[in-house]
């Protein structure tokens, strides 16, 4: 086995990173602490944090790749990288139909012409393949299966309150009632869901007979490492320069102004429809680049943060020059100047600390719209490679999906609700961080 | 006849009563104050009778007895018809009251609309003449944004008068106003409530306003009124510890030295103590007090006070004035900076290629000594470029010509060893996300911040905490200690106390006082309160649209003022008169300060000054020197 770091892997274990030396350094930072203990205390905000966390452990583990072994003499390994989190899904992912089936289905969905008996619609290879003979037990064994995973849910979901316990005591006053319903939520649909897994394709297969559980469970890797990398690559340069526009005014500040208007002036869509078709070219003619097709659809996902990131910097900037404008002028900031402190101490020892709780805002609030915003560059095709598994191209392929008779339904629901729980959890925690941050709600 | 009876009105905030127990009658025709520091319930209480408190707050008992109906138990919709009606109000903001995108004649039209006196234009034009807006046909096609503050203010009594109210409830309503402005609000107030037999509810932290206009007095502490007495009684006795330690607070001519302050602040709604609210702060308290509420005594007709002692009056220091021995006069100072010719422009920029099209002139050419170890004042109205000349003698606004002489030698830019500045608003002036040592090091990295804070009386453990934690007193002696780290000359005072309450201004005037005998520090000291100037200042110069009209000693300024400006402010500003008598014959000035994009030509107070002539519409006076120091530009001074 050879571990494989992908750039994306890097850049987000990086932000991980990042995430907790920032929150290292706000548990000493008496304001960044006091907010945060707003967001901690508040039910929505610890119940959307727990959500959120769970899809982060989901992406994390996708996010440690690897090329297995191959047997033989030598060094030899496989073409395909795989991640942790396929290797936890093995069942799911080597158990492929030939084409649809229906969620929790023993039948292919369409019928087919089977050797000797006529048209109709032929069993699945490994869905309810454990049935046998006895397809009168399928009822029976599904609500079985519900009653062990619900039993093994809530088992799995007391002992993580009782794990929990230690941590209620040493922080009384934060809202880990909301956490711990949260979990116990998740535990009670998990459960299920794990051991109707073992025996069935719980949300289905895809016209390949990809079970689509799996390919939901992949797409949030790549929703996150959308909605959190393309933020990391754009804030230096919004932070920066609207900073400086504001503080230095003049000539500097009109250059900066003329940069975000011109870019925002350009429709967004057709911005990015060009960038990411100049760059489909260029990882096409350069094949040489790219050891495996994992790496290119990695490329491709990078760039497409990256210029996600150049046309979504101009609204945090605009919002920085206007606060630092208002900054300027604080009888602090005057009062530094006249004490002889040079600009870039006035930078950032007054006007970036007090400009910080703009920029959380902004991250937390972009968040769900670049996750939104790659389900809908996917589905016009100028989204991320079309090998990549993510919600947009799970939508793009569910629009054949639709069109068929009677209807393939399944596909699109599942991204739907995945999706939709991703993005309201984020909502709602970014609302809440914005209470909390907002000095104007302040008190 | 008593028109409102108030009861034992309490108002809860949460678990906090930040108005408890209050209770006052208001006869046909007078006008009582209310006094007391900020934060002390006044507002609550008038929004209360009212009955339009914020969302939070609530009426928790009591009773509002008014024209012989109790308030509190009317509907919304009959308590409605009575706002407005027959119970007026104007509020301390005027800008934010006004509907801005309304015209003035239409919203007066509104209100005369809503109490029955029919829509009419006309009758709108007449309550804005009535209230003295010049030329009020015009003015009620205009909207809020076109009218001065004082105009504004104005527009708001219209506005009141519409109901032609039986009260009227007055919050803090000339406290955004400049005194010359100020003044004429007074007046117009007194001559309208004389003119129809008004009852007035004036609310005001300014002793100076209630000896003018009030009949009866009410003072406020920590939600509680404490002292109740006609005005005579009141300012030549003043009874309850608290109000004599306010009037001890007050800086006035001939008061020069310490003031007497209270110390500590109000304690907050939400930990009051059991017993007498002031016993924290009194010094003349007695063991009873801390644990047992003092009950009202009448202890001269129609004067009572709420306090344990059997005859307050008696008891402790003077009730008025510390006869502070005057400051002994610092040797005459060579000057230490000399400011020539001083000019600040500002360009007015209009169009797409944002072409200058006019200037501001907000500092226009002015000259300045400031004496070491001295305190020179500049004194003027809001707009007149005080702030402005400050920050260009600093050196933090690029002047447009003129130089600054730091002992002979010309400065550029700022000097941060030499001068530095203490701003007004305490809470804009640290920056929020730093802990006060790191604060007070900021110019001076070596600097001892413990006895930087011991200095300017903090305790030196205080450098742990963070500027949130302070009250605005404090945050104005730690950004004192910021300037005095890097060891300055000279310190630049912009409005230092005039975001603060009386006994914490005393506080502070004292503090600057004291250190200036420390330290043998300058100030210059930007106010628009002449008090504090006659406790402050060895020099005075006062300040018109950008121009230095009159300077000299402030007993040459102050006692035999030359420029009629300076007569008008100083006629304006409300003064105590022990003996209860309200001095009517005063000097009002007319009008608004033009604005400094345009001023007037020839001498630029002409529109106002009543001694105009026609040489003084032709050219700006040139200064006239009456002694060695005293100086005037104006062609009829006297
Ligand atoms: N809407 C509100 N919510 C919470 N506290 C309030 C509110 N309005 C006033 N207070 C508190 O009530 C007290 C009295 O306030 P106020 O009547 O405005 O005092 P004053 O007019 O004498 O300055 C203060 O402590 C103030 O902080
Ligand atoms: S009751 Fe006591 S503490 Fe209160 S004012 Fe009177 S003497 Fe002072
Ligand atoms: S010069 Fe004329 S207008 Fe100006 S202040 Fe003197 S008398 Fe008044
Ligand atoms: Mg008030």
């Amino acid at each position: 086995m050879k571990f494989v770091l992908l750039w994306s892997d890097f850049l987000f274990f990086l932000l991980v990173a990042g995430g907790v030396i920032f929150g290292l350094w706000a548990r000493r930072v008496e304001h960044q602490r006091a907010a945060w203990r707003k967001v901690g205390q508040s039910r929505v905000g610890m119940a959307a944090a727990t959500v959120l966390v769970l899809f982060l452990a989901v992406a994390l583990l996708d996010s440690v790749h690897y090329r297995e072994r191959l047997p033989g003499e030598g060094e030899h390994y496989a073409v395909e990288v795989r991640s942790v989190l396929d290797a936890l899904l093995t069942p799911l992912r080597t158990r492929p139909e030939k084409t649809y089936s229906a969620p929790l289905a023993t039948h292919s969905f369409a019928k087919e012409n089977i050797a000797g008996e006529g048209r109709d619609f032929p069993r699945l290879k490994f869905g309810g393949a454990h049935l046998g003979e006895a397809l009168s037990r399928h009822g029976a064994d599904i609500a079985l299966r519900c009653a062990q995973g619900l039993g093994l849910g809530a088992v799995a979901g007391l002992a993580l309150w009782l794990a929990g316990l230690p941590l209620r005591r040493r922080a009384p006053h934060l809202a880990w009632d909301a956490v711990f319903v949260t979990l116990g939520v998740f535990c009670l649909i998990a459960g299920p869901l794990a051991m109707l897994a073992q025996g069935y394709h719980v949300l289905g297969t895809d016209k390949v007979g990809q079970d689509v559980l799996y390919l939901t469970l992949k797409s949030i890797r790549t929703g996150l490492l959308i909605g959190t990398l393309t933020t990391l690559i754009m804030l230096p340069a919004a932070i920066f320069l609207g900073i400086l526009a504001g503080y230095a005014g003049g000539w500097i500040d009109d250059v900066i102004q003329y940069l975000y208007t011109t870019l925002n002036s350009i429709p967004g869509v057709l911005l990015i429809a060009a960038a990411v078709l100049m760059m489909q070219v260029m990882i096409d003619t350069h094949p040489q680049w790219f050891s495996t097709s994992a790496e290119r659809a990695d490329a491709r996902l990078l760039a497409l943060c990256a210029i996600l990131g150049l046309t979504s910097w101009t609204g945090l900037c605009r919002l920085l020059r206007g606060e630092t404008l208002k900054l300027r002028e604080l009888e602090y900031v005057q009062a530094a100047r006249a004490l002889g402190v040079s600009s870039g101490r006035i930078l950032t020892r007054h006007i970036l600390p007090n400009v910080m709780h703009l920029v959380i805002i902004a991250i937390v609030m972009d968040f769900s719209g670049l996750v939104l915003a790659e389900a809908v560059l996917s589905y016009v095709g100028i989204g991320v490679d079309p090998n990549t598994i993510s919600f947009g191209t799970m939508i793009n392929t569910a629009r054949m999906e639709l069109a068929r008779e009677p209807m393939v339904w399944w596909s699109l629901t599942a991204a739907f609700v995945f999706m939709f729980v991703l993005v309201l959890a984020a909502n709602l925690f970014a609302d809440v961080v914005r209470d909390a941050f907002d000095p104007r709600l302040a008190r | 006849m008593t028109l409102l009876t108030v009861r034992d009105l309490t108002v809860e905030i949460g678990a906090a009563r930040p108005v408890e127990g209050v209770s006052f009658e208001i006869a046909a025709g007078e006008t009582f104050a209310l006094v007391g520091e900020s934060g002390c319930g006044k507002t609550l209480t008038a929004l209360a009778l009212l009955r339009l408190l914020p969302e939070a707050a609530r009426i928790e008992s009591g009773s509002i007895r008014f024209a012989g109906e109790e308030l509190l138990a009317l509907s919304e919709a009959e308590m409605r018809k009575r706002r407005g009606g027959q119970l007026g109000m104007i509020f301390q903001e005027p800008a934010t009251s006004l509907n801005p995108v309304m015209t003035i004649g239409a919203q007066i039209a509104e209100a005369l609309a809503l109490h029955g006196g029919g829509a009419s234009e006309a009758k709108a034009v007449d309550l804005l003449s009535a209230v003295g807006i010049p030329d009020p046909a015009r003015r009620a096609r205009e909207y809020p944004f076109q009218l001065s503050g004082g105009m504004k203010q104005r527009a708001m009594i219209a506005m009141a008068l519409a109901g032609a109210p039986q009260l009227l409830i007055a919050d803090e309503p000339t406290t955004a106003l400049d005194v010359t402005i100020q003044a004429q609000v007074l007046e117009l107030l007194a001559r309208l409530q004389e003119a129809r037999g008004m009852a007035m509810l004036l609310i005001t932290h300014d002793l100076g306003i209630v000896a003018q206009q009030a009949q009866r007095v009410g003072v406020m502490y920590a939600g509680q009124l404490v002292e109740l007495a006609p005005r005579t009684a009141f300012f030549s006795a003043p009874s309850h510890p608290y109000a004599r330690r306010l009037f001890a607070a007050l800086p006035a001519a001939g008061r020069r030295g310490r003031l007497q302050t209270l110390p500590g602040s109000v304690p907050s709604p939400a930990q009051r103590p059991d017993g007498c609210r002031f016993a924290s702060r009194c010094d003349v308290a007695l063991p009873v007090c801390a644990h047992e509420p003092p009950p009202w005594r009448e202890i001269a007709p129609g004067q009572q006070v709420r306090c344990h002692l059997e005859e307050p009056r008696k008891v402790g220091a003077g009730g008025t004035a510390q006869s502070g021995a005057a400051v002994p006069e610092p040797p005459p100072a060579t000057a230490l900076l000399a400011v020539r010719d001083l000019a600040v422009h500002f360009p007015i920029r209009r169009g797409l290629l944002q072409r200058p099209v006019g200037w501001v002139r907000a500092v226009d050419g002015i000259d300045l000594e400031l004496p070491a170890g001295r305190t020179l004042a500049l004194v003027g109205e809001s707009g007149c470029g005080k702030t402005t000349a400050g920050r260009a003698i600093l050196g933090l606004q690029a002047a447009t010509r003129g130089e600054r002489l730091w002992q002979g030698e010309a400065l550029k830019g700022l000097a941060p060893q030499r001068m530095q500045m203490v701003f007004q608003d305490p809470f804009g002036s640290l920056n929020p996300r730093l802990r006060v040592g790191a604060i007070v090091k900021e110019g001076n990295p070596t600097a001892d911040v413990g006895a930087l804070l011991a200095a300017v009386g903090l305790e030196p453990e205080m450098a742990k905490r963070y500027p949130h934690e302070f009250s605005g007193g404090q945050r104005q002696r730690i950004a004192i200690a910021r300037a005095l780290a890097v060891d300055p000359q000279l310190l630049i005072c912009d409005e230092p106390t005039s975001a603060l309450d009386v006994s914490v201004q005393a506080q502070i005037l004292n503090l600057l006082v004291e250190l200036q005998e420390e330290r043998g520090l300058a100030y210059l000291f930007i106010t628009h309160n002449l008090a504090v100037v006659e406790h402050l200042a060895h020099q005075v110069a006062v300040m018109y649209l950008g121009r230095i009209v009159e300077q000299g000693s402030v007993d040459e300024v102050m006692r035999t003022p030359q420029h009629p400006y300076t007569q008008a402010l100083l006629a304006a500003v409300p003064r105590i008169d022990t003996s209860g008598k309200a001095d009517r014959e005063r000097l009002l000035v007319p009008g608004d300060p033009p604005s400094p994009a345009q001023p007037p030509p020839g001498c630029h107070f002409h529109p106002r000054c009543p001694r105009a002539a026609a040489r003084c519409r032709a050219a700006y006076p040139e200064a006239v020197q009456l002694s060695a120091t005293h100086g005037v530009r104006c062609f009829f001074p006297g």
